[in-house]
C-alpha cells in the first residue's frame, strides 16, 4: 500500500508525517512520530487508554485512521502539562494515588479533561459514566473519580 | 465504506475484511447534518451519537432514537459511531435500529442508479448482511411528520449497564388522539432474530385501546411471540422470549408517558 503525507495539529503544533492507508492514528503517534504517552490497551474500542481528542471530540485513537486527522486538530497527553507545570488533572491522580502501574492514566485524563471542557461540576454519576469507557485493572475506579472530582473543584475555584 | 469505523476498523484488524479500496464517506454534507423541514427531520447517516445527543430539537421530537443513540459504547465510541453504520454493520443486536424502525424512518439509498428510499426495516437482512446493492450507500434517514400526542421509547436489556451488547432491545412509537386512544403505534424488537424486526401484531396490540393494562399484556404476549432468538451465554432462548416481552411493556410506557398524557 501507499505511503500517505498527513499535515495536522498534534497540540497546536503544525505537524507531518508518513502513515499507511491502513495505519490507526494510534499506531502513527507512537510508531512514526513517537509520542508513546498515548497507550495501547485492547486495539479495539474497549479499554480507552488510546484516548484523545480529534477537533475537540474525545474518541479512541485506535479506532481512527491516522490518514483521518488530515487538517484536523489533535490532542494527547504530551499537550496536558504546562511544561514543567502539571495539569490540576494531573496533580490530583497524584495526590489521590488515582494510579497504581498507569498505563490506564493517560487515557483517563484525556478523557477527565473532556468531561470538565463540557461539565464543570459533575456529579458522581456523571463521571462514572462519562468514564465508562476508559478501564483501570489496578484501582478500582474510585480514587480516579475523587481525583477528578477534586479537581473540578479546585479549577472552578481559580 | 468508512463511517466512524468503529465497526469496520476492527473487522480490518482481525482480517475479518480486507478492503482494496477504503472511501471515507464522513465528508459529504447531506450525510453529515440533522435538517429540520415542515415539521418533519432528516438525520444524516453519518452523524454521530454524540452529535445527535447534543441536539436539543432532535432530542424533543425522537426521544427513543435518541435513547437507542446513547447506548452504543462509550462517549469515545459515541464520538466516531454513526447511525449509518450501526444500520449497515447489521449486528442483530444494533442498538439504534429498532428505534428507528419504529420511528418509520426510510432511509434514503444513493447508488450508480440514482436514489430510491426504502424503510430501514429492509435494509438488514441477517448477521453482517444488507439489502444494498454493490455501490449503494445510505445517506440519511427521512423521519415522518410528528403529530401531537406522540412519543417514542428504546429499552434494552444488558447484564452491565454500560459498554454491552443488547441481549434484547425493544423500540416503541405511538400517537394518542385528542381522547387519550392510541391511534397508530409501531413496535421494533432487536437481539431476538437473524435481524432486527417490526412486529405489527404488537402494535395492533397497542392501536385502538387507552394503552391500558390490558392492552399492554397483549402487546407483551406479542411481542414475545415474535421472537425466534439464538441460545447464548448471554442470555438463553427462553430468558429472551420473556424479556422481550417485559421490555416492550416497559417501554410503551415510557412512550405513553412523552406522548403527553396524564
Ligand atoms: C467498544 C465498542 C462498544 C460498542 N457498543 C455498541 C453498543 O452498545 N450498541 C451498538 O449497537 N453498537 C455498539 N458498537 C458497535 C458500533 O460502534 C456501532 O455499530 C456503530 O454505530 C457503527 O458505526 P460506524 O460509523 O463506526 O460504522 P463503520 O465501522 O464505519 O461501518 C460499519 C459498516 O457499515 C458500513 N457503512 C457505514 N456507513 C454506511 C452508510 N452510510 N451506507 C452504507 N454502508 C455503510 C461500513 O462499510 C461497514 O461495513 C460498539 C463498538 C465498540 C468498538
Ligand atoms: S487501545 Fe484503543 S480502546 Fe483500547
Ligand atoms: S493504574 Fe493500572 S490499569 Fe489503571
Amino acid at each position: 500500500m501507499a505511503r500517505y503525507h498527513v499535515t495536522t495539529t498534534i497540540n497546536g503544533d503544525e505537524v507531518d508525517f508518513l502513515c499507511e492507508s491502513d495505519q490507526t492514528l494510534l499506531s502513527a503517534l507512537r510508531d512514526e512520530l513517537v509520542m508513546t504517552g498515548t497507550k495501547e490497551g485492547c486495539g479495539t474500542g474497549d479499554c480507552g487508554a488510546c484516548s484523545v481528542t480529534v477537533d475537540g471530540r474525545l474518541m479512541c485513537s485506535c479506532l481512527v485512521l491516522a490518514v483521518e486527522v488530515e487538517g484536523k486538530r489533535v490532542e494527547t497527553i504530551e499537550g496536558m502539562a504546562d511544561g514543567e507545570e502539571l495539569h490540576p488533572l494531573q496533580r490530583k491522580f497524584l495526590e489521590h494515588a488515582a494510579l497504581q502501574c498507569g498505563i490506564c492514566t493517560p487515557g483517563l485524563l484525556i478523557a477527565s479533561r473532556s468531561l470538565l471542557e463540557r461539565n464543570p461540576d459533575p456529579t458522581e454519576t456523571e463521571i462514572r459514566y462519562w468514564l465508562a469507557g476508559n478501564l483501570c485493572r489496578c484501582t478500582g475506579y474510585h480514587k480516579i473519580v475523587e481525583a477528578v472530582a477534586d479537581a473540578a473543584r479546585e479549577m472552578r475555584e481559580v | 465504506m468508512l463511517a466512524g469505523g468503529t465497526d469496520l476498523l476492527i473487522q480490518m484488524r482481525g482480517d475479518i475484511v480486507e478492503p482494496s479500496v477504503l472511501v471515507d464517506i464522513k465528508n459529504i454534507a447531506e450525510m453529515r447534518e440533522i435538517a429540520e423541514e415542515n415539521g418533519r427531520f432528516r438525520l444524516g447517516a453519518a452523524v454521530t451519537g454524540m452529535e445527535i445527543m447534543e441536539h436539543e430539537a432532535f432530542n424533543a421530537a425522537w426521544p427513543g432514537i435518541v435513547d437507542g443513540a446513547k447506548l452504543i459504547g462509550s462517549i469515545q465510541i459515541r464520538g466516531r459511531a454513526t447511525l449509518g453504520g450501526n444500520l449497515c454493520n447489521a449486528s442483530p443486536a444494533a442498538d439504534s435500529v429498532p428505534a428507528l424502525i419504529a420511528a418509520g424512518a426510510l432511509a434514503s439509498v444513493i447508488g450508480p442508479d440514482g436514489r430510491r428510499a426504502a424503510p430501514v426495516e429492509d435494509i438488514a437482512t441477517g448477521p453482517g448482511q444488507t439489502s444494498l446493492e454493490t455501490g449503494e450507500i445510505v445517506v440519511s434517514f427521512d423521519l415522518p411528520e410528528r403529530p401531537p400526542r406522540s412519543g417514542d421509547a428504546y429499552l434494552r436489556f444488558t447484564p452491565r449497564t454500560e459498554m454491552d451488547i443488547a441481549v434484547v432491545g425493544v423500540g416503541v412509537n405511538l400517537a394518542l388522539d385528542d381522547s387519550g386512544v392510541c391511534s397508530a403505534a409501531r413496535v421494533s424488537l432487536g437481539a431476538v432474530a437473524e435481524r432486527p424486526l417490526l412486529v405489527d401484531e404488537a402494535a395492533a396490540a397497542l392501536v385502538g385501546t387507552r394503552v391500558d393494562d390490558a392492552a399492554l399484556a397483549e402487546l407483551s404476549k406479542a411481542a414475545s411471540a415474535a421472537c425466534r432468538p439464538i441460545d447464548d451465554k448471554r442470555g438463553t432462548r427462553e430468558f429472551r422470549i420473556e424479556v422481550a416481552g417485559v421490555l416492550a411493556e416497559r417501554a410503551a410506557r415510557i412512550a405513553l408517558e412523552r406522548a403527553g398524557r396524564t
